[in-house]
């Protein structure tokens, strides 16, 4: 076979005989490179892989934790704003409710003050006729009485007469 | 351009020097770039920490792409090592390559068969063994006959086939890369001027395929490690 052939050239160009020396030394020299290594280099290196991907894997549950949290913070300030801003509406709304009642009371109250004090100078004009009214026919009963009273004292001629009521009258007009 | 190899025995064992010196230069290197890499670890990383994770990633993906993590993260480090260990072999071929009286000292450690041989049996093994205990050995045989029972013949051939291909294909990608810088290098160049002059563009032109071919040998072998084990220790295999 080709392969053996080129295995046996080889050892014939070592001449004729075989290198097992070289053998054991690749092993051993092999072997305690490999436990060299694990010891002094991959080991060390592997380890802080291991130490790089569990820091990752925590900073990721870290921030997944944290992301959560922000938007539990974040849909509560929403809520919060939009119940402060409910509140706030209805605050207005219930001042612009407060502000229209209130203009309602005071114009009725003025309104009714109005008609009060109409109501009150109606009242005093009718009294002060009423008054006037009075006063009036007093003194004309007054004045009647005086008249028949002059009636019955005198029986006068007719120039006295006239003149009487003349005097009378004229009486009269000054006693008012 | 062929050179010989500095060999030598110790313990009744031959060693190839050159082998041994560029195995250890690797290694450090690797360990090197590592741990300089790795000095200031912070959770917010910078230059070289990026890099060393950048690889770290990659290797994970590649482990992804073929089985689940609960079963390949155990690899992961194997195969950053793997990755790591076989681009810096594969890279320190390429810039030079040094030839001390005929002996070839500086080259790839993976442009030798037995080098890549030994890597692909050590993966090999290594899959069974994980085979066997995260499945158990009665979940470990059957994978031997299914989907078919009469398979059982091919899947010990492929067994084999595997180790084989594994360790060759990186071997003869690296050596050949090799090969040919150095007869670009050491033949062409000393064919007077004209053939300096015409060496040039194309040792050029070759070294920066071979960093491409390198990087892609590289990848490829670690990524069929995590294949053949992810035949092994998945359970929908």
């Amino acid at each position: 076979m080709l392969t053996s052939s080129l295995v046996l050239g080889a050892a014939e160009q070592a001449g004729g005989h075989v290198n097992y020396g070289d053998i054991f030394f690749q092993l051993i020299v092999f072997i305690v490179l490999l436990a060299l290594l694990k010891k002094f280099a991959w080991g060390p290196l592997m380890g802080i892989m291991k130490q790089r991907e569990e820091h990752i894997a925590s900073e990721i549950n870290a921030a997944e934790e944290s992301r959560g949290e922000a938007k539990k913070l974040l849909e509560e300030q929403r809520n919060l704003l939009k119940e402060a801003r409910a509140e706030a509406q209805s605050l207005i709304e219930s001042a612009k409710k407060q502000g229209d009642i209130q203009r309602e009371e005071i114009i009725a109250a003025a309104r009714q003050e109005a008609e009060r004090q109409k109501d009150a100078a109606k009242l005093e004009i009718e009294q002060q006729k009423e008054k006037a009214v009075a006063a009036i026919r007093e003194q004309v009963a007054s004045l009647s009485v005086l008249i028949a009273s002059k009636v019955i004292e005198r029986e006068l001629s007719q120039a006295d007469q006239d003149a009487l009521i003349n005097e009378y009258i004229k009486e009269a007009g000054e006693g008012r | 351009m062929h050179h010989g190899a500095p060999e030598f025995e110790l313990f009744g064992l031959w060693f190839n020097g050159a082998n041994v010196l560029m195995i250890t230069i690797a290694s450090a290197i690797v360990f090197l770039i590592a741990v300089l890499a790795t000095r200031k670890l912070a959770m917010k990383p910078t230059g070289m920490q990026n890099f060393m994770e950048w690889v770290m990633d990659f290797v994970k993906g590649i482990i992804n792409s073929t089985m689940d993590w609960k079963e390949g993260g155990r690899f992961h480090i194997l195969g950053i090592t793997l990755i790591m260990y076989i681009f810096v072999s594969n890279m320190l071929g390429l810039p030079f390559a040094i030839v001390v009286d005929d002996k070839l000292w500086w080259k790839s450690p993976t442009a030798d068969p037995i080098i890549t041989l030994t890597l692909a049996v050590m993966i090999l093994g290594l899959t069974h063994y994980y085979g066997v205990k995260l499945k158990g050995a009665k979940g470990y045989g059957e994978g031997f006959f299914t989907p078919m029972k009469f398979l059982f013949p091919l899947k010990i051939i492929e067994e084999f086939a595997n180790t084989l291909t594994l360790g060759l294909r990186l071997y003869g990608n690296i050596y050949a890369g090799e090969l040919l810088l150095s007869l670009l290098a050491a033949g062409l160049a000393h064919q007077g001027i004209a053939g300096t002059i015409a060496a040039i563009p194309l040792t050029l032109v070759w070294q920066g395929f071979s960093i491409f071919v390198g990087s892609i040998q590289a990848y490829i072998f670690t990524m069929l490690t995590m294949v053949y084990m992810a035949h092994k220790v998945s359970h929908d295999h």
